[in-house]
């Protein structure tokens, strides 16, 4: 069937990493494919920025799931495979170990798991049991039963753990990691990311985001796939029956296709559609996050813990806060103890902190810069408790709001890990036209090629195989 | 493409995908999945590198014709016939 050059197997909304994804996928398997990116970088939630001659990264404090190489029916090696990129291209180096910090109480994990059940026995000597049968069902469930009710995890949790303290000690990690809902998180999430922080493990490409995206891209490239940059779309496009026939660009034109992969998020595509969007569609937690590069690294300071995710109180409030920000619960993560072939001589402490974005977006610019001064005077007075402070060794620093959020990401509500409600199998409503990525409830980097790669799989490379030729 | 043609068209496709696991002493007769580790996701690759390489469909009820070597000569030898080994593609 000749095709006119418009005309697309797959369209790809976002060059994030679940678009660079399914991307790969389809153009691996010689079907014509384009992923459109508004923006100059790729990479989405998980991309770099260059200032002041430094590059930092967004999004990635680690990327969990890591194993061993060879490791067998693990998300990482799957994922791997799937994308035709060898483990060893990846150059991961190690976490030395992360820490939870509620309150009082501390619980360190590592790459091998003994190290959290021999904290939970230390700390926590009555539920040794209780853990145990927790990290059997977590090892067990079906996580990816599409078919399976939404369950809260904090309900769940106490089926196997009765004292409360350890439950919201668990809980701070895995919401900072990917919950998308206030104050809980779906259970089958709750799952999927206790394995890969807490049995799988952390670990950080060699010098970051960008080689490990340079990795997506040539791979991209070299499969034959088109991607486009500073290229906005506009509206998506129905037929008369209401299904998507394609997609008009910012710059006037149009591209065609039957199939069409968003990482927008569900209320954004919507938007892209011409439907009304449900406020509630809407998540309600945003982020600030400070970096801060010190002139000497950060174990010099005594600090070897790689991630830090604290909570001041021992009520752990996973919600937006009224205020600008919520200093009472952040992650602390020094990049630079991950394991590196070539260690720094500098410092890299990140702290992220819950923020309100309607606030951080109603401040008119001079309050805005005075606004970021004091939230990150607030966060330090808090986040001290857990490490160093790295404002008298500071040779540079930045920080991101829910503003930049919103600016780089087109997320409503300045969101990074989407809508509350979950469409796992990637069904928005409209034929033709299937999310991938943060609204499809895959989380993570991992998560979020691996969403790429199965919307891709399912809606392009499994519904045409008996049709075309 | 005859028996062994097929056979190396096979171990070829299977190296492209999952070049860690080796191929040289496969048997002919035993499930792929107990000799190496092979999941769904890595049969549809099998199924897209014949459909990319030989032009060959293979609908997904008849995935299970291709659960050994034997079995995939005996399903493939009709569809390939006439065509030419691929390898290292």
């Amino acid at each position: 069937m000749p095709m006119s050059a418009n005309r697309y197997d797959a369209i790809v909304i976002g060059a994030g990493m679940s678009g660079l994804a399914a991307g790969i996928r389809l153009a691996q398997f010689g079907r014509r494919v384009v992923v459109l990116e508004r923006h100059s970088l790729w990479g989405g939630l998980n991309s770099f920025y260059k200032r002041g001659g430094r590059r930092y990264d967004t999004g990635l404090h680690a990327l969990t799931n890591f194993v061993p190489r060879g490791t067998k029916n693990t998300p990482l090696p799957r994922l791997l495979r799937q994308l035709r990129i060898g483990y060893d291209d990846l150059k991961l180096g190690e976490q030395t170990y992360s820490r939870v910090c509620l309150d009082d109480v501390v619980l360190r994990f590592a790459n091998q798991f003994a190290l959290l059940a021999e904290d939970v026995s230390s700390v926590f000597p009555a539920e040794i049991d209780g853990f145990a049968r927790l990290v059997h069902e977590v090892e067990t469930m079906d996580a990816f039963d599409q078919t399976a009710v939404v369950r809260s995890a904090r309900t769940e949790l106490r089926r196997f753990v009765r004292d409360p303290l350890l439950v919201e000690a668990l809980m701070v990690p895995i919401c900072w990691y990917g919950s998308a809902r206030e104050d809980d998180i779906d259970w089958d999430q709750f799952v999927i990311l206790f394995r890969s922080l807490f049995l799988e493990g952390f670990a950080r490409p060699e010098g970051g985001i960008k080689p490990f995206l340079d990795l997506l891209l040539a791979r991209y490239r070299d499969c034959g796939g088109e991607l486009r940059m500073k290229c906005g779309v506009e509206k998506i496009e129905l037929d008369a029956h209401g299904a998507a026939r394609g997609v008009r660009l910012q710059d006037g034109s149009e591209l065609e296709s039957d199939c069409i992969l968003s990482s927008a998020g569900f209320p954004e595509t919507m938007g892209l559609v011409g439907r009304n969007i449900d406020t509630r569609d809407i998540g309600r937690l945003s982020f600030t996050e400070i970096v801060h590069i010190t002139d000497r690294p950060s174990r010099t300071f005594g600090h070897d813990a790689t991630i830090t995710f604290f909570a001041t109180t021992k009520d752990f409030a996973w919600r937006r806060p009224e205020s600008l920000i919520d200093t009472r619960t952040g992650v602390i993560c020094c990049s630079d103890n991950y394991a590196s072939l070539t260690p720094s001589k500098e410092g890299v402490m990140r702290v992220t902190s819950l923020a309100n974005h309607d606030r951080w977006c109603a401040l008119d610019e001079s309050s805005y810069e005075t606004a970021k001064l004091a939230a990150e005077q607030a966060i330090f007075a808090a986040a001290i408790r857990f490490v160093f402070d790295p404002r008298p060794h500071s040779v540079a620093s930045d920080m991101f709001t829910p503003r930049t959020i919103r600016f780089y990401t087109g997320h409503l509500g300045g969101t990074v890990y989407g809508t509350p409600t979950k469409r796992r199998d990637g069904d928005c409503g409209v034929k033709n036209l299937h999310l991938i990525g943060t609204d499809q409830g895959l989380l993570g980097i991992v998560g979020a090629l691996l969403s790429g790669v199965t919307m891709a799989n399912r809606h392009v490379l499994m519904e045409t195989r008996a049709g075309q030729s | 493409m005859n028996r062994e043609e097929i056979i190396q068209a096979i171990k070829d496709i299977i190296t492209t995908i999952a070049p860690d696991e080796d191929v040289s002493n496969l048997a002919n007769d035993v499930r792929l999945r107990e000799q190496i580790e092979l999941d769904s996701m890595d049969f549809l690759d099998i199924v897209m590198e014949l459909r990319k390489r030989y032009g060959v469909q293979v609908p997904e009820e008849d995935y299970k014709e291709l659960a050994t070597l034997d079995g995939c000569v005996t399903y493939l030898s009709p569809k390939l016939a006439g065509k030419t080994l691929k390898v290292g593609v």
